[in-house]
């Protein structure tokens, strides 16, 4: 009997775990990108009770790092636990220790894997091979999908193989491509899944598993004489291994109808020209060829390898036809210095050993070359797969080639020719632009379920999003058609383009790939008769040569009017299903709304309501535009940098910043990641709508939005008024405070491009207008009337000269902010609670800082790509930065301190003994200079000076050898930065060991309780009664107390701070952790976007956050004992107000309310219990007696 | 001594009833309100923009930032249900449904015509024994006329009426041209009983921050002379049950409502400053005045002071008004 299963539209990372969960009884995870929601669907399914195939709920935990996962897995394996774990890239590279013990005890288990980029001269989230290639060796086999489809099948198979060959699997797909694409399949049911495991093979399995009523011992140590030996027993288990893979998928084929081999051939049966790949690329190379041979190329075929490790030679040799003659290996990975990549030595290796054997399967030995395609999710399209098959036809086809570039150093890139576009003339292909924060990929995913899932067509929905946080746009790839989709590559040519903001069209050529006669769908502020000739000059020229259909919507409109906010995603969609025609109109509305029930439903009618007001209204404000035949705009588009902007910027960047990354070539790329800083300014992105506007007759010069603003986009400056003799008319200024002759000038200056318009700084004003309460000294208006005055305004700004650092109180907040930020517009999320924290360092500390950054979300608004804010002040100095990664960045910044020490030493060495010759005064001076006010670091900065031009003049070996070091001997302020998921969790050992160190570095953590750059997942750092992901009841624990364990080292200087609650108390932490010689260690209240609330109002939280005890602020300074002092003082007053008056102010909180009001009662309770504890606690320190240390030292 | 009077058709053993507050947020202190003798008990009001106000926020936060960048699609687990509608009202009302024997009566606070009103089924299901519809709306938009909000009136109250099965007070403000007309029209509209009158709470100013900021004073003694007023010129005109609210604090005030035609007092603020155990005291009083008068039931009283039934009917309107700026006059 035939089954009939269900068809569902899913991505990849759902198709695994789908099947990992049914077949698991534990799974131990740890957070990475893009393998992520596996982990965090199955805790989903466990919360709500979903079942294994036995019947009962796997359990769901989160670790603190993959170490801590792969050590879980092993143990939960070892005491009989069917068991499974999800990761990719550096988390995969952490498992590998266990990885080795899990194989070398003959253990089944599947690790399901999203094969990631590795960081190397730079990190990467996205897809390829580097990271799996790199466990090939440890003993796992390894098994490849290549589509969704497959992924949801090959988990089964790598299920069911573990348990029957005993050796541990690993699963893979490729990150983002596969992982986040979403497919239409067909679902394996539950009792598919109980009849294709073997019961036996699992009740075997239980019966290995550490049991004190059979007691036995694994994990010996061995010696010379029996290691080798006991090495070689497991042959036979990898020997067995592709048989068993094979019969799987037999029996797989026998369930389903859907056949997989551990070599699948594709092509040609007498195929003379071969390409040998893995992963989703081979999707898209058998597109082409069946597109090639329709076109008359002669006999060519690709091999899709499925079972990597262990590797049949048998198998693969008899899939090949026997007719080739030469080999193309792809290698979605690179191993510098090697001989070839890894995929492509296996084939080498095979074919000559079948060569070399008696069966001799080929007439002459093929001719085998290997390249290198896709790394960091390169798109991999059809010409360049047609380009491998032309190196092919050559009589010496180029060896150790790379596809997809422009390698013009070592001339390795084979040319492709970028007007081959095969897709497909049945399929439907959409493309749309928006905003991240307008709905439209969530709208487009429901799309795509709806196309999937309610007709025929089969579906496929890819996204992607740009590298900023803050008015990031989004463009969605969506293709449907009658026959299975294999197009793993963005769309070439598209049917229809949805514009879902009108001033997208002057920063991305949207209609590039849209074919002639297809529609665009603009959502435009202008009506259909205005609209026109608003549009830009390019956009003009392509609707009339490409013969366009062209409808325009006032979606923000008609969402306002029907209560959607800023939200303009149903009305998109709606209209994109009216015009599109791929339902009947009324069937459309009706799954749209059906739709809408089921995304909205649950969060209350009220929302499905306006929803579905949305949708009714849409249709009579949709018009198609009638346009002429005459460009009617002829602006030319502006430049993407300005031209005073530096060559690199200009030549490199620029292009990045204009969605042509992919066009520039390896010479143009620096060789070891390095990047020149201040580059942010250059890449005026104009994402707000609205600014704030300084109202000089308001202002009371306190500076608070200065310190607020998370991306350095207000400044302050205090100026001799001579200065203001070619000042722009609209510029404004007032007489600084402070100065009574009237001599200075004060001005507070926007950079509106700049600027995300998250009203931080209107929040914090405290400055009111007596005759209307509401304006303050900074309001918010409209950026598109100021964009051009106001960027003459900065740049007349940014040329008047700083204030003198040495006459700054650097402890007192107004004064702190006339310091120059050298962190600036960062693309953190708008109204970003870190950044002010990191910013303020800057400040403080820019022009002789060096940072190691600890990956996450300050590594990313910091560091990528293709501009970034750290800068530089107007002598060339600034912030050096660097990112290693993740676990490591404490000791990565002790690495710093260390070299940093050890050259001033030897700077110090040098100088001792040139004393003579430089002069033993300015030596000495040098030598034993204090360097702890800015006053000190200025005198030395004029000694290092002067000795620099007395060495210059020398030939003293010696003096050549002090001018390589010489700049250490100007003091560096090293800082370790980071947020909670590697402070309080992956990074926390690393994170004590330097706290013991007693050596003088500062720690900045960042604390935002959540893992806030993978989506929000619970850290040791989540509050009591939190929702996080990992924590969907409320987080039963409370925070871990990381500064009571910093103070328990009683050296090392603690700060715990919340700038919104205490800026001087902040402020003045920052300066003390600074100056103590020893470690520092400061924890930043960091508001963020994964609290789920408006963040302009993130400084009133702060306060509220204190004041009800929840986040103490205080300052422990070792240095007070000396003096008799207790070092610490608590600068909160203890819980004032309730805590639920915070807590319930905040998604993460108030959320538990409507899902489990009973738990939330019961955590609220404990939380308040909590916060008096704590507030008992610090105060019995803070209260104890230590003058008796002074009186020690005084008898 | 007979206490007992009908309220929308409801038998109750006495006049006092705690109006809608938060004295019935707690089952305890509902059940002691039952213990100290109230006769019937108003829950507290489902307000309209919490419904939808919460839903929207809640939708709003938890796809705040989400689907805008790769590695983090979203900041939030996907719970498998929330409960953002009335749920947590309607649970309450079925369990002082289970705990209490006298009459629940609920109340939906809200201004418009819109999906809410299927909470009043909801209500009814739950469990209660009657409906208070509190129509709080503060016109400040100068384009809607009068008659059209009193046209919003008439409508929802229609279409409340046709949903459920219980019967409607509604709660009305004070603010109309003409309030006989318009209890008239509400009747016709389905309305079974009128309670007068909402209090607006005013806001107040806070001068150090220059914000405007809600303030709750409890109710005033002098403030019950409106509703009583507007009890004795309806009692008669109208066949609905009427209710007074505002400033009741002692067993006279109970005495005046019902002899200006009123078939419950409801009270709140009293309660609030002093307790459950106020009811008992106050019934207690009521009896006493009633034995020291010779009044032998409430309905002996009912209405007795009515403008209908004084022998001065014009000391309900304008010449009362004159009257009592001339005994001001020094």
């Amino acid at each position: 009997m035939e089954i009939k299963r269900k068809k569902i539209t899913i991505d990849g990372n759902e198709a695994a775990a789908k099947v990992a969960y049914k077949l698991s009884e534990v799974i131990a995870i740890y957070p990475i990108t893009p393998s992520s929601p596996m982990g965090e669907l199955s805790d989903a399914w466990s919360a709500e009770g979903g079942e294994n195939i036995f019947g009962t709920i796997p359990s769901v935990t989160e670790m603190q790092s993959e170490g801590g996962a792969s050590g879980a897995v092993h143990g939960s394996l070892q005491a009989g636990s069917l068991t499974t774990t999800f990761t990719a890239s550096q988390g995969l590279l952490l498992m590998i220790p266990n990885m080795y013990k899990i194989a070398g005890e003959l253990t089944p288990t599947v690790f399901h894997v999203t094969a990631r980029s590795l960081a190397a001269q730079a990190l990467s989230i996205f897809g390829d091979h580097s990271d799996v290639m790199q466990v090939r060796q440890t003993g796992f086999a390894m098994i490849a999908s290549n589509s969704v489809q497959e992924v949801h099948d090959i988990a089964a198979i790598a299920h069911k193989a573990t348990l029957e060959s005993r050796i541990p699997f690993l699963h893979f797909f490729d990150g983002f491509r596969t992982s986040h694409e979403i497919q239409k399949i067909e679902e394996l049911t539950i009792s598919d899944l109980k009849q294709f495991v073997d019961a036996n093979a699992i009740h075997q399995f239980r019966s290995r598993a550490m049991n004190p009523e059979k007691p036995f011992l694994r994990g010996t140590a061995q010696n010379p004489d029996v290691y080798f030996q006991g090495r070689e027993t497991v042959n036979k288990f990898y020997n067995q291994t592709p048989e068993i893979v094979q019969n799987a998928m037999d029996k797989f084929f026998e369930l389903t109808g859907r056949k997989y081999n551990l070599f699948d051939y594709y092509g040609d049966k007498e195929a003379k020209r071969i390409i040998v790949i893995m992963g989703s690329g081979a999707e898209a190379a058998e597109e082409t060829v069946d597109y090639l041979m329709k076109n008359n190329e002669e006999k060519i075929g690709i091999l899709k390898v499925r079972l990597y490790r262990p590797f049949s030679v048998k198998h693969f040799i008899d899939a090949l036809p026997k007719t080739v003659e030469k080999i193309a290996v792809l290698d979605r990975t690179k191993e510098p210095g090697s001989i070839g990549e890894p995929l492509y030595l296996d084939v080498v290796t095979a074919v000559s050993e079948a060569m070399a054997s008696d069966e001799k399967p080929f007439e002459k030995m093929p001719i085998i070359v290997g390249g290198r395609y896709g790394l960091s999710s390169k798109e991999f399209t059809p010409s360049m797969i047609k380009s491998v098959f032309d190196n092919l036809k050559e009589s010496k086809p180029k060896n150790h080639f790379t596809v997809g570039i422009i390698d013009d150093v070592t001339f390795t890139s084979l040319p492709f020719d970028k007007s081959f576009i095969i897709e497909d003339p049945h399929a439907t292909k959409c493309m749309f632009y928006g905003l991240g924060s307008d709905g439209t990929v969530g709208a487009n995913k429901n799309s795509i379920k709806i196309i999937g899932e309610e007709t025929e067509n089969y579906a496929q929905g890819y996204f992607v999003y740009d590298s900023k946080k803050s008015g990031s746009t989004t463009v969605s790839h969506l293709r449907f058609g009658k026959n299975p989709i294999r197009s793993t590559y963005l769309i070439q040519e598209t049917d229809f383009v949805g514009c879902h903001l009108f001033v997208l069209l002057e920063s991305f050529d949207v209609l590039a790939n849209i074919k002639k006669g297809g529609t665009f769908l603009l959502n435009s502020p202008y009506s259909k008769d205005e609209v026109w000739d608003h549009l830009p000059k390019q956009v003009q020229e392509s609707i009339i040569e490409k013969q366009l259909k062209f409808y325009v919507i006032d979606a923000i409109e008609v969402a306002k009017n029907t209560g959607m906010g800023g939200r303009i995603n149903t009305v998109m969609q709606t209209c994109f299903f009216a015009i599109s025609g791929i339902l009947p109109k009324d069937e459309a509305i009706a799954q749209i709304k059906n739709s809408i029930k089921k995304t909205y439903g649950k969060k209350g009618e009220a929302v499905v309501q306006k929803n579905f007001e949305a949708v009714d209204s849409t249709l009579a404000n949709l018009y198609e535009v009638k346009y002429g035949t005459e460009v009617t705009n002829q602006n030319a588009p502006k430049p993407i940098v300005s031209e005073k902007a530096p060559d690199f910027v200009k030549d490199v960047l620029s292009q990045l910043i204009a969605g042509k990354g992919d066009d520039v070539p390896v010479s143009q790329m620096p060789v070891d990641g390095t990047f020149p800083t201040a580059t942010a300014k250059w890449e005026k992105r104009n994402v707000a709508n609205e600014v704030p506007v300084w109202e000089s007759e308001l202002c009371i010069q306190c500076n608070k939005c200065v310190l607020a603003c998370p991306h350095a986009a207000i400044r302050a400056k205090v100026y001799d008024k001579t200065e203001l003799e070619n000042a722009p008319e609209t510029f404004k200024f007032m007489d600084a405070r402070g100065y009574k002759d009237g001599s200075k000038a004060y001005t507070i200056q926007v950079a509106v491009e700049d600027c995300t318009g998250c009203s931080l700084c209107v929040e914090v004003c405290p400055a009111k207008d007596k005759t209307e309460v509401k304006r303050k000294a900074i309001n918010m208006s409209s950026q598109l009337p100021l964009r051009e005055t106001e960027r003459v305004n900065l740049d007349f700004f940014l040329d008047l000269p700083e204030f003198d650092r040495t006459k700054i109180r650097v402890d007192n907040v107004a004064e702190s902010q006339l310091l120059q930020p050298l962190f600036e517009f960062s693309g953190a999320c708008p109204g970003c609670g870190e950044t002010p924290y990191v910013k303020l360092v800057s400040q403080l500390f820019g022009d002789r800082l060096i940072v190691a950054n600890a990956t996450g979300c300050s590594s990313i608004y910091g560091g990528n790509l293709p501009t970034t804010p750290w800068a530089k002040n107007k002598d060339g100095r600034g912030p050096a930065w660097n990112n290693s990664l993740f676990e490591d960045n404490a000791e990565f910044g002790l690495g710093m301190r260390l070299a940093v020490d050890r050259q001033t030493d030897y700077a110090k060495e040098l100088l001792t003994k040139l004393k003579n010759e430089v002069g033993v005064e300015l030596a000495e001076a040098i030598i034993s200079a204090p360097q702890k006010t800015e006053e000190e670091i200025k005198l030395q900065r004029e000694r290092v000076s002067e000795l620099k031009a007395k060495l210059e003049k020398s030939s003293n070996p010696d003096a050549k050898e002090l001018l390589t070091v010489i700049d250490y001997l100007i003091t560096r302020s090293v800082w370790i930065m980071g947020g909670d998921g590697w402070a309080y969790d992956i990074g926390f050992g690393g994170l004590d060991h330097v706290l013991a160190s007693g050596k003088n570095v500062n720690i900045l953590v960042l604390d935002t309780e959540v893992y806030s750059n993978t989506g929000g997942q619970q850290s040791k750092a989540t509050g009591l009664a939190a929702v996080a992901k990992f924590a969907a009841s409320g987080k039963g624990n409370p925070k871990k107390d990381l500064a009571k364990i910093a103070m328990s080292y009683g050296n090392v200087y603690v700060a715990q701070v919340a700038m919104g609650k205490s800026d001087a108390q902040t402020v003045k932490a920052f300066v003390e952790a600074e100056r103590y010689d020893g470690v520092s260690i400061i924890i930043a209240y960091s508001h963020c976007i994964a609290h789920g609330y408006d963040l302009k109002y993130g400084f009133e939280h702060q306060t509220l956050a204190v004041d009800t005890g929840y986040w103490p602020i205080f300052r422990f300074n070792p240095d007070n004992v000396k003096e008799g002092k207790n070092p610490l003082k608590l600068d909160y007053k203890g819980p004032k107000i309730p805590i639920t008056d915070y807590i319930y102010t905040e998604t993460r909180y108030k959320m538990l309310t409507k899902s489990n009001p009973e738990r939330a009662k019961m955590l609220a309770e404990l939380a308040q219990n909590q916060a008096e504890e704590v507030w008992k606690s610090y105060s019995h320190l803070a209260e104890q007696d230590f003058s008796f240390i002074k009186n020690n030292e005084n008898q | 001594m007979d206490l007992r009077t009908n309220y929308l058709g409801l038998e109750l053993k006495n006049p006092i009833i705690p109006s809608a507050s938060p004295l019935s947020e707690k089952i305890s202190t509902a059940k002691a309100l039952e213990d100290s003798g109230a006769s019937a008990i108003v829950v507290y009001s489902l307000f309209e923009e919490q419904i939808t106000h919460e839903s929207g926020e809640l939708d709003h936060y938890l796809s705040l930032g989400a689907e805008s960048y790769s590695e983090a699609t979203s900041y939030f687990p996907e719970l498998e249900e929330y409960k953002t509608g009335p749920y947590e009202y309607l649970d309450h009302i079925a369990n002082l449904k289970k705990s209490l024997e006298i009459p629940i009566i609920g109340s939906l606070n809200g201004v418009s015509k819109g999906g809410w009103v299927d909470y009043a089924k909801n209500i009814q299901d739950a469990g209660a024994d009657a409906l208070e519809l509190n129509i709080y709306y503060v016109p400040t938009n100068p384009k809607v006329t009068s008659s059209q909000i009193e046209e919003m009136y008439i409508e929802t109250v229609k279409a409340i009426a046709s949903k459920v099965t219980i019967p409607i007070a509604v709660k009305l403000s004070p603010f109309f041209s003409s309030m006989a007309n318009m209890a008239i029209r509400l009747e016709e509209a389905g309305a079974k009983g009128l309670v007068l009158f909402n209090r607006f709470y005013q806001p107040d100013f806070d001068l150090e921050k220059l914000e405007v900021v809600p303030n709750l004073q409890l109710s005033s003694n002098w403030e019950m002379r409106l509703p009583l007023r507007w009890l004795a010129i309806l009692h008669g005109q109208v066949n609905l049950s009427l209710a007074a609210t505002s400033g009741i604090q002692t067993h006279i005030d109970v005495i005046k409502t019902m002899m200006a035609g009123g078939n419950v007092a409801m009270l709140a603020s009293e309660l609030l400053k002093k307790g459950p155990k106020r009811i008992s005291e106050i019934l207690n009083d009521l009896q006493n005045w009633m034995v020291e008068n010779e009044y032998s039931s409430i309905k002996q009283m009912q209405g007795s002071m009515s403008q209908k039934s004084v022998a001065d009917p014009a000391a309900f309107e304008r010449a009362n008004y004159m009257k009592t700026l001339q005994s001001y006059s020094l």
